[in-house]
């Protein structure tokens, strides 16, 4: 009985962690759908967003969750500014410049968040931090739990925003056909940007979401984004779905791979999973047939 | 209604447009007829605002558009339904014809929805499927409806007939006579001569990024040497 409860407790704890990774791999997923490159700013951007949320807290005592209806705004503007003034600009249209100026932002961000706060590794205490439900013989962590509905809420509103809006279905639009968006009125430019302020929002939610029960420090962005990586992969390139499928599925193996291999071993799941993927089905569970 | 003036325009510095100059009349259907590669498309690109022309001018209402973005151009009710239709294949036909109302006569939506599924019924059957899964002839019947929505002043058509069977042509022409016979202005920019020629009022032939001929098109088809050129006789 108590084996069965460790198995299910992991299980939870898969999912909802699952569900953070799937929000991450949201906005990575979106930008790569319409803009068809991957944004290697979106670590540096996550770890941003944690710190944003830890200076929130420490300086202005603002918490976590409220802390999202301010920084998503601020992350949106600041996506959107970033590829409408810098990356859109810097590139002249071609893919492979867009590239490169996201990684010199990442670089930039790093280096900037590293000097400004050193290496140090930092939590915020909040009161809720260890709380939990009990759910059967079950103890879910509160803030987890807060997370994991947070992340679907998200997604859907996503899904409704590209399936039910004129912006969402210009977004399509242009990830599949930029001439004739541009040809029905559609400014092109302002999709990008938009897509690409989403992306950022995506972020600034995942660290409200992350920082009660995690910590930060200026290079954590990345242990997320190369499981963020694997989700899109998993999922498949551009679908949101595909994120959210992906995203729980990766939480779930890491945690039990975790409980039988050992937390240190945790990750090989993961990693096994995307080697296998890549090999048996490279267009993800939910990608478009190339 | 739509002036084009000594129009040079091209790719990477080099024109392929060498100064061309022509006239669209409020209400009037007019060819402007070439073969492949003498520069109908980039004519299109530089009028609808794709590519920025080297000199020249565009002048649509009055108003000069020259260099303007295409959202400020289909803003201003100039639509141009492309070759090769640039349809969303990922998007339903509903869906795809909404985005055409995207800029321009968003508040008539709905009406000038039903207005393209009665011009084109076959679209109304296959409102919920994607597009992309749509034939050819459905194609280029979805781009010219998403272009409808707008509620044009002036349509481009670039070549419509591309890649029909001779019947959807036919059917395709008798589309544009019926939605121009509205009141619609059009510049079909065609390879097809002699279906062109029988629908426009006046037409105007490329060659080599030139206008080389130019009259009204019961003159056009009698020509010798237009018949020479394209028609082999």
């Amino acid at each position: 009985m108590l084996k069965l409860d460790i198995f299910l407790s992991a299980l939870a704890n898969g999912l909802m962690t699952g569900a953070v990774y799937a929000l991450v791999a949201l906005g990575l997923t979106l930008v790569y759908g319409v803009l068809h490159i991957i944004n290697f700013a979106h670590g540096a951007t996550l770890t941003a967003a944690m710190f944003a949320v830890f200076v929130m807290h420490s300086v202005f005592k603002v918490d976590p969750y409220l802390a999202i209806f301010i920084l998503t705004p601020l992350f949106f503007g600041l996506g959107y500014a970033v590829q409408r003034f810098v990356i859109g600009p810097a590139s002249h249209g071609d893919d492979s410049n867009i590239l490169l100026v996201t990684l010199g932002l990442s670089i930039i961000i790093e280096n900037a968040l590293l000097a400004g706060f050193r290496s140090d590794t930092r939590s915020i205490d909040v009161p809720y931090g260890f709380s939990v439900v009990e759910v059967g013989n079950l103890f879910l962590s509160t803030p987890k739990l807060v997370a994991f509905a947070a992340s679907f809420l998200v997604a859907l509103l996503l899904w409704l925003l590209l399936a039910r809006t004129d912006t969402g279905k210009a977004i399509r639009a242009v990830a599949r056909e930029k001439t004739g968006a541009a040809l029905s009125g559609i400014d092109v430019d302002h999709i990008y940007a938009v897509t690409f302020g989403l992306g950022a929002a995506c972020l600034a939610i995942a660290a409200c979401l992350l920082m009660p029960t995690f910590l930060v420090n200026p290079r954590i962005g990345n242990a997320f984004v190369l499981v963020a990586f694997t989700i899109v992969v998993l999922g498949g390139m551009g679908s949101i779905l595909g994120a959210l499928v992906g995203g729980l599925i990766i939480g779930v193996v890491e945690s039990l791979s975790g409980l039988y291999f050992g937390e240190s071993l945790g990750q090989i799941g993961i990693f096994l999973i995307f080697i296998l993927v890549l090999l048996f089905r490279p267009t993800g569970l939910f990608g478009a047939k190339a | 209604m739509l002036e084009v003036r000594d129009l040079v325009a091209g790719y990477g510095g080099v024109p392929i447009l060498r100064g061309v100059s022509l006239d669209v009349k409020a209400g009037e259907i007019v060819a402007v007829l070439g073969a492949n590669g003498v520069g109908k498309t980039t004519l299109n690109r530089a009028v609808s605002g794709l590519i920025r022309p080297h000199s020249g001018s565009v002048i649509f209402e009055g108003a000069p558009v020259t260099g303007h973005s295409p959202t400020r151009i289909v803003a201003a009710g100039l639509i141009h339904v492309p070759e090769g239709r640039k349809i969303f294949p990922n998007m339903s036909v509903r869906e795809n014809l909404e985005l055409g109302s995207y800029r321009r006569a968003r508040a008539n939506r709905a009406a000038n929805l039903e207005r393209a599924f009665s011009i084109f019924p076959r679209l109304k059957e296959r409102s919920g499927q994607f597009a992309g899964t749509l034939s050819g002839g459905e194609q280029q019947m979805l781009a010219i409806g998403r272009g409808l929505m707008a509620e044009p002043k002036l349509v481009i058509m670039d070549e419509p007939s591309l890649g029909l069977s001779p019947l959807l042509v036919e059917e395709m022409f008798g589309l544009i006579a019926r939605i121009a016979g509205e009141g619609l202005a059009v510049m079909l920019v065609e390879q097809n001569v002699v279906q062109s020629l029988e629908l426009a009022s006046r037409a105007y032939v490329l060659e080599n990024g030139a206008v080389v001929m130019s009259g009204p098109a019961d003159e056009l088809k009698r020509d010798p040497r237009l018949m020479k050129t394209y028609l082999g006789m």
